[in-house]
């Protein structure tokens, strides 16, 4: 996810802001966006949209440019915006605000942000439309500041109109329109009317950065009233007239089916029952009250089909998370190459010395405290309106259609905020609700709301895949590395969702943070290894980063080790031709006051130790030191230290804590999390068995901003990736010992 | 028919006397700021007052609230404690996603009005409820901030 390459590759990204229209027809976004192309489901009348799309109706407006798409100026100049992305915490509406309210003249805070119904307008992201890659900002902040300045050029043309004025002698002024030489001004929203129906001019040239008073500044968040308030909506929060509430069992092994139902007579009679369906691989009790139908789908006896009795090609009766890792750490592959610099085997041939080891890391929930749920509601005319949490709405109106035996244009699509986002809300087949409430709608001639319980959440939610990666390193007599073999086992996100999109042998998912690294070693070479995993795999904040920064970093203070290096002087001395990273890691140590291993003892008495690492997340580059003790066999972080460059920020103050909160999922994921399975079934079904960051494990953390003006890079996943390494660097600094697998919690640590 | 006093307004409710008093809130009576996170008391996210008292209401069946007075975040902004919170809560723009917030909120109140001047201790012992977003350092700030 770090790069749209692939999009420029099929032709459907890397249009120029300023390029001509011509070339975009509806059909090419309905070409990325179908849920048909990218999940392997057949297109519903494949045939028929496409005529459709190729109608005398068909030319789309360039994504981002119909002011009118957009923007909603109401009579007293306040903006109702319809938003190209889903908020889900990550501030995006309020960088929105900014952004356009900057090139507008408007103040951010007067804006009233939601996010947009399915359309070809919003299709920011190089021709996509989806909230996830920490792709918003950075891929539409060209594209959003021009419609700002679009609207504002829309709002003097109708003001000059209206004045009987030249246009240049008419200036803005925080929502009113001013005629300087005899005083009269009109409001935003006297002219909305007359203004929105001009035609936009593609020539409008935008404000100069250095006049910049929103963009840039810690601007407050648009959000925080009503979220600390109760008054935020979310998916779980929404009613509609008429409507039965759902409760679901899953079958206990993915991919088996109901069978019988011993008892259903029985919780039919239950109080406030409405119906038992059988759905595929779930049976859904329906109720007047969702407590209700919950009671109902837990007194369900059901006998399921029996799944396959072993073996990794799907969840067997015997599959287990350690037979998984088994199977990857097994493979003889020799995988194929991802990246390949130098001649590593002469390299390793002339080696002084050569080490070698192997790490993993676990199959990881994304539980989000909101758990999953949709509405589902037929309308008279047999159209669909489809309440859901999601970060990609034209994929879901793609899949929900199919579902429903519509066409897209029949389901209405409603994205709610989002209650924990981490990668949780793409399709991932049966890990999503929607379905369920389509199909229940339909049978019962009602709305339907399902939730799932946090239990069936935990059994059915899409994971982090589970992961592997073997390297080996030569030295040179100078003990600096000469050569790195890495070969990443597995599987990823992308290869399995948007295999047919990103057509590359390599997946990209299962090699980031492995490849594209900063060093200057070499002859390098990585390979992939291509094998599936039977459960439902996501994407999980920062991706294949979230793992393989690890893998690296932590190898690569082995690799200082074996050379008698330090490791922050050794990477400081592997970055000599990149000065943006020097300066990251200068930044980073400066900001925690200075570099030093350890151990050494602290002003309260304990023992304590820093780990480095690096890493180059999602167009971004982040420098992570963190501080560490041991206390009762456990690793305490006490300070992480984050430098991040995204070369360019709109909002610094929801980029610290953007990037506070992805460290704090980081070392959740270090110290306490693993999704396992026996026999076939997840083990942990909530959170006393699935232990996620408390308030008593949370470090302080400390964020500076590096803005080195390179191209704009990620925000929302960045800061996560470099945790994991820093804290056991620093754990291997306080033990000595290396710990080659996480969590953290399933190795009893000592010190040295 | 049992009776509930919800933000100082009677309210008549048909739910099985067993019903956790969140989805009685969430569903039966249409206050839907206070969020259900795990039904099992673990994350808080559920937290109301009751008399008072920060509560986890997954684990309050609707039988045996009685006449306690029940406060959700609807109302949190009536009490001057809260009130406090809330704007400290925004000033230092404490939420991410926002949807554990409700419950912190509340937690947060109930702290407060029983020790109006918390120690770092006391904010431990009272703020246990879970934050996906990692909001835990904001959270502590807030609180010192509607203490000070």
């Amino acid at each position: 996810m770090n790069d749209l390459t692939p999009l420029h590759r099929l032709g459907l990204g890397a249009r120029p802001t300023r390029e001509p229209v011509k070339n975009f027809s509806r059909r090419g976004f309905l070409g990325i966006a179908s849920g048909a192309l990218l999940l392997g489901i057949d297109l519903p009348g494949g045939a028929a949209a496409q005529t459709r799309a190729e109608g005398p109706a068909a030319v789309a407006p360039k994504p981002g440019t119909r002011v009118a798409a957009f923007l909603e100026i109401r009579p007293d100049s306040s903006v109702r915006l319809l938003s190209p992305f889903v908020e889900g915490g990550q501030g995006i509406n309020t960088g929105l605000a900014q952004t356009i309210g900057e090139e507008l003249d408007l103040d951010p805070a007067r804006f009233a942000v939601e996010c947009a119904p399915p359309g070809p307008d919003y299709a920011v992201v190089n021709g996509l439309r989806m909230t996830g890659g920490s792709f918003s900002t950075r891929s539409s902040f060209e594209a959003m500041r021009r419609l700002g300045a679009t609207a504002r050029e829309m709002l003097l043309r109708a003001a000059a109109a209206r004045l009987a004025v030249a246009q240049d002698s008419l200036t803005t002024e925080d929502g009113r329109v001013v005629h300087a030489a005899t005083g009269r001004t009109l409001g935003y929203g006297e002219l909305a009317q007359a203004a929105l129906a001009l035609q936009p001019r593609d020539d409008v040239p935008l404000r100069d950065a250095k006049s910049f008073r929103w963009i840039g500044r810690p601007v407050a968040r648009l959000d925080m009233r009503d979220k600390a308030t109760g008054r935020a909506t979310y998916a779980i929060d929404i009613r509609v007239e008429g409507m039965l509430h759902a409760a679901v069992t899953h079958a206990p092994h993915l991919g088996t089916e109901p069978q019988v139902i011993a008892n259903e007579a029985a919780v039919r009679a239950m109080p406030g029952i409405h119906s038992v369906h059988r759905l595929p691989g779930a049976v859904a009790v329906v109720a007047d009250s969702w407590w209700r139908a919950r009671k109902g789908a837990e007194a369900l006896q059901v006998t399921w089909t029996a799944p396959a009795p072993e073996g990794i090609a799907t969840v067997s009766q015997s599959f287990s998370s350690s037979a998984m890792l088994a199977e990857l750490k097994g493979s003889t592959e020799p995988g194929i190459p991802a990246e390949q610099e130098g001649d590593p085997a002469a390299a390793f041939a002339g080696a002084a010395k050569v080490i070698e080891a192997e790490y993993d890391a676990p199959y990881l929930a994304h539980a989000q405290l909101e758990p999953p749920s949709a509405v589902a509601r037929f309308t008279a005319d047999g159209s669909l309106d489809l309440w859901l949490p999601n970060q990609m709405p034209e994929l879901f109106q793609q899949i929900a259609a199919k579902t429903a035996g519509l066409e897209p244009e029949q389901v209405r699509i409603h994205s709610p905020m989002l209650g924990g986002f981490f990668g949780r809300h793409f399709a991932y087949g049966p890990a999503n609700p929607f379905p369920q409430a389509i199909l229940l709608a339909q049978a019962t001639g009602r709305p339907v709301r399902v939730l799932w319980s946090r239990e069936e959440e935990f059994g059915m939610d899409a994971v982090r895949p589970l992961s592997f990666a073997r390297f080996k390193a030569a030295l040179g007599a100078d003990g600096m590395p000469v050569a790195l073999h890495t070969v990443a086992v597995g599987e990823g996100p992308i290869g399995r969702w948007f295999g047919a999109l990103f057509k590359s042998p390599v997946d990209s998912s299962v090699v980031e943070g492995l490849d594209k690294k900063p060093y200057a070693i070499p002859n390098r070479r990585l390979d992939y290894v291509k094998v599936p995993h039977p459960v439902t795999i996501a994407f999980w904040r920062s991706v294949g980063h979230s793992m393989n920064d690890y893998f690296y970093e932590s190898f690569l203070d082995e690799v200082a080790a074996a050379g008698d290096k330090d490791p922050f002087a050794l990477r400081m001395a592997l970055l000599k031709d990149s000065p943006r990273h020097r300066t990251l890691l200068k930044a980073v140590a400066d900001l925690a006051g200075g570099w030093r291993r350890g151990p050494f003892a602290a002003e309260d008495g304990t023992s304590r130790a820093r780990g480095v690492s690096m890493a180059s997340p999602f167009g971004s580059e982040t420098a992570t030191i963190a501080e560490v003790s041991l206390k009762d066999g456990e690793a305490r972080v006490h300070d992480l230290w984050i430098a991040i460059d995204p070369g360019s920020v709109v909002n610094p103050a929801i980029v610290k804590r953007q990037v506070e909160s992805a460290a704090a999922l980081g070392l959740s994921s270090t110290l306490l999390e693993q999704v396992v399975y026996e026999n076939g079934q997840r083990q942990a079904k909530n959170f006393d068995a699935y232990p996620i960051l408390d308030r008593e494990r949370m470090p302080r953390v400390h964020v500076t901003i590096v803005e080195s003006g390179a191209p704009m890079g990620g925000i929302g996943e960045p800061g996560l990736p470099g945790v994991p390494p820093a804290v056991v660097n620093a754990v291997a600094a306080l033990t000595g010992r290396r710990v080659r697998s996480l969590p953290l919690a399933k190795t009893p640590l000592s010190g040295v | 028919m049992i009776s509930l006093t919800v933000n100082g307004r009677q309210h008549a409710v048909d739910a099985g006397p067993d019903t956790p008093l969140l989805f009685v809130l969430r569903d039966t009576i249409g206050l839907t700021g206070t969020k259900y996170g795990c039904g099992i008391g673990q994350c808080g996210a559920c937290t109301v007052l009751l008399d008072g008292q920060a509560t986890r209401s997954c684990q309050v069946p609707l039988e045996s609230v009685g006449t306690q007075g029940i406060t959700t975040i609807e109302a949190i902004e009536t009490d001057p404690v809260g009130a406090k919170v809330v704007a400290a809560w925004v000033g230092i723009e404490v939420p991410q996603c926002g949807y554990c917030q409700s419950g912190q909120v509340m937690a947060a109140t109930g702290l407060l009005k029983e020790t109006p001047k918390p120690s770092e201790d006391d904010i431990a012992a009272a703020m246990t409820n879970l934050c996906r977003c990692g909001t835990y350092n904001a959270i502590a700030a807030a609180v010192r901030q509607a203490a000070a």
